[in-house]
């Protein structure tokens, strides 16, 4: 099993969620029944996670265990038991490498390697200067376009070391990639086109 | 090779909107209210005739899944949950659904919901489907906006709400259980069976919980008929699948194809065939990580069943087919699902706790040879220990593919062991 339970050493002596986040946690309550809103503890961690630079606080976790009636060991358990919980900080670029089967047989050893090269991180590791962190992942679930990196929230498919290092490049500069694709196959048709549905992509076409 | 008037999913793809005009267009929506005026019981025996089984990897029959709840509504609602926790190696089907055909999978809620007797589903997402959820979360909105949802779905008269909820990233909450204490708020460990879901589920309430892709299929089956499905593919395995082919093939893709279809001709039509030719073929996973693996000879005349797959000791699984050519490092390969299993193991039941790491170390060994011969049998025994004794079957999964991996390539991790001797023989 896969322990994440470190938290940081530096913690903010407060934490609070914004206006706009309060509207929405009323949204996310809305969700479940009265008397069930432990079931809010996880979209309510990734609500604090995105508004306080991509890790949680104990603050937080504080602050989301009064608001559900849960004890406070509870939310810590839920917040280290799942790895997208970050509980200390992570780069402004959050690069999670998949490295299962699937990746491996198409090159994620490469990708890790590129990332190695340019940025001199390995898994776990951040930049010198905090502007990227680096985590083997476990299957991404886009095994056809591999092999993948999930930047933050979005994922970079069908790379090798080149297309790697031209992403990392591009990062370095703030200048922030589509996502999807790197070889400029739309989705998870084989490349080149499929044989499959001609007609309703002429269809589409036409539209 | 199936014909595209056949094809259930359309926009696979994502060539075409995957938004409610587009969704129409491909005839999602088409008279759902039609569909739910047949009544529960007049669905879920369709659903059954058609020989649906569950695409989430058991390959339950769907129907009967459903018949399952109870047929009154007592004190505690009933609840449709929709895994689309996808996170088996080599599977990647049901993020194609969400993008790109997430109306099908709405839609499918409502028929399947109305026919258990539900009045809400929540769909549970694997937490990096972060574009993935919002893409599914625009299709809900547009079902509510156009009345498709709500206290009135789709003019039919039956209330019908549908819920996103993102994971964050925890294999194990694919287990149906831990699906629902995830949806609980707690850590995702599997629950004991019995009781059931389908007695006491989410909340404690009746609840059945399906895979994406079985519910995405359900309106289209209600529209042409049980009949049609049952017409396509093989006898107990009918209809159309989505198969994933990654790995050692020219063009890897996902492709929505007969079940039964032989795996030859799936691979070398939809995917550009394997890399160097067939015959470079070294073994195929055929339904996920956590199938065993096949060698080359198999390979050759396997037809893509639950059947078919059984027999020859392996499994459809979710049809995530992971191809290896003889460049592959097989040893490698199986050692890093035992890694993947190692890290998502709950830690819930001694076995796989301990074991996964145990079988992890012990194939890291083999990989490079460290290992004394009869430590081939040490690690078969450690997976028969563990295969069988745990709460899921995460702690079988674990076990399969080292046990495939010996089945068919022990005189590989032999010589492996002997080369490694050799070499510290020569050093001392």
């Amino acid at each position: 099993m896969s322990i994440a339970a470190i938290t940081s050493d530096f913690q903010p002596d407060s934490f609070a969620f914004s206006a706009e986040n309060e509207a929405q946690i009323e949204r996310i309550l809305a969700k479940y029944p009265d008397e069930r809103k432990a079931s809010a503890v996880m979209p309510l961690l990734d609500l604090a996670q995105r508004q306080h630079d991509n890790w949680i606080p104990m603050k937080a976790i504080e602050d989301i265990a009064s608001r559900l009636d849960m004890a406070k060991i509870r939310v810590l358990e839920v917040a280290s038991f799942y790895t997208m919980f970050n509980l200390k900080p992570v780069g402004k670029y959050f690069l999670q490498v998949c490295g299962t089967t699937p990746c491996m047989l198409r090159g994620s050893d490469e990708v890790m390697r590129c990332i190695k090269d340019k940025l001199n991180i390995g898994s776990g590791e951040t930049s010198e200067d905090g502007k990227f962190t680096m985590l083997e992942v476990e299957c991404l679930g886009a095994c056809v376009n591999a092999p993948i990196i999930q930047m933050n929230d979005d994922f970079y498919e069908d790379l090798d070391y080149e297309t790697t290092g031209k992403l990392i490049d591009d990062l370095a500069s703030d200048n922030v990639p589509p996502m999807g694709s790197m070889t400029g196959r739309q989705g998870s048709e084989p490349t080149g086109g499929a044989d499959v549905l001609q007609a309703v992509k002429k269809d589409v076409g036409k539209a | 090779m199936l014909q595209d008037k056949d094809r259930i999913f359309t926009n696979i793809y994502g060539w075409g909107d995957a938004g409610l005009g587009g969704a129409k267009s491909r005839g999602d929506w088409d008279n759902t209210k039609a569909i739910l005026a047949r009544g529960h019981d007049d669905i879920i025996e369709e659903i059954k005739a058609s020989g649906l089984r569950g695409r989430g990897g058991a390959g339950f029959p769907t129907g009967l899944k459903w018949s399952f709840m109870p047929k009154e509504v007592g004190a505690r609602p009933h609840y449709l949950v929709v895994n689309a926790d996808e996170s088996e190696p080599g599977t990647c089907k049901d993020r194609d659904i969400l993008r790109h055909e997430p109306h099908k999978l709405v839609e499918g809620c409502v028929v399947a919901g109305f026919a258990m007797r539900a009045h809400k589903a929540y769909i549970y997402i694997r937490g990096e489907f972060v574009n993935e959820a919002k893409a599914l979360q625009k299709a809900i909105d547009e079902a509510y906006d156009a009345g498709l949802l709500g206290p009135d779905a789709a003019g039919s008269g039956w209330a019908f709400d549908v819920y996103v909820h993102r994971g964050a990233g925890a294999y194990i909450c694919g287990e149906e259980t831990a699906l629902l204490e995830s949806l609980e708020g707690r850590k995702g460990q599997p629950r004991l069976k019995p009781p059931f879901p389908a007695g006491v589920g989410l909340y404690g309430c009746p609840t059945t919980i399906n895979n994406v892709e079985s519910i995405a299929v359900t309106p289209t089956i209600m529209r042409r008929g049980a009949s049609w499905f049952s017409g396509l593919g093989k006898e107990n395995n009918t209809g159309t699948k989505l198969f994933c082919i990654s790995g050692h093939v020219n063009k890897p893709c996902n492709v929505e194809e007969e079940m039964g279809i032989p795996l030859k001709e799936l691979i070398e039509k939809h995917a550009g065939g394997v890399r160097g030719g067939w015959d470079n073929l070294l073994a195929i996973i055929p339904g996920g990580s956590s199938t065993p693996l096949m060698s080359r000879e198999v390979c050759d005349t396997m037809t893509m069943d639950f059947d078919a797959l059984r027999a020859a000791g392996t499994g459809l699984g979710t049809a995530g087919i992971i191809v290896m050519d003889k460049s592959t490092d097989i040893v490698r390969a199986i050692a890093r699902l035992s890694y993947f299993y190692k890290h998502e193991s709950c830690g819930q039941c001694t076995p796989c706790r301990e074991g996964t790491g145990w079988m992890w170390r012990m194939m890291d060994r083999m990989v490079r040879g460290e290992a004394e011969p009869h430590e081939i049998d040490t690690l078969y025994q450690v997976t028969k220990q563990v295969e069988g004794h745990t709460i899921c079957a995460l702690g079988d999964a674990a076990a399969w593919p080292i046990q495939g991996l010996i089945k068919h390539f022990r005189p590989e991790l032999e010589r492996r062991i002997a080369v490694h001797q050799a070499v510290v023989n020569a050093a001392e």
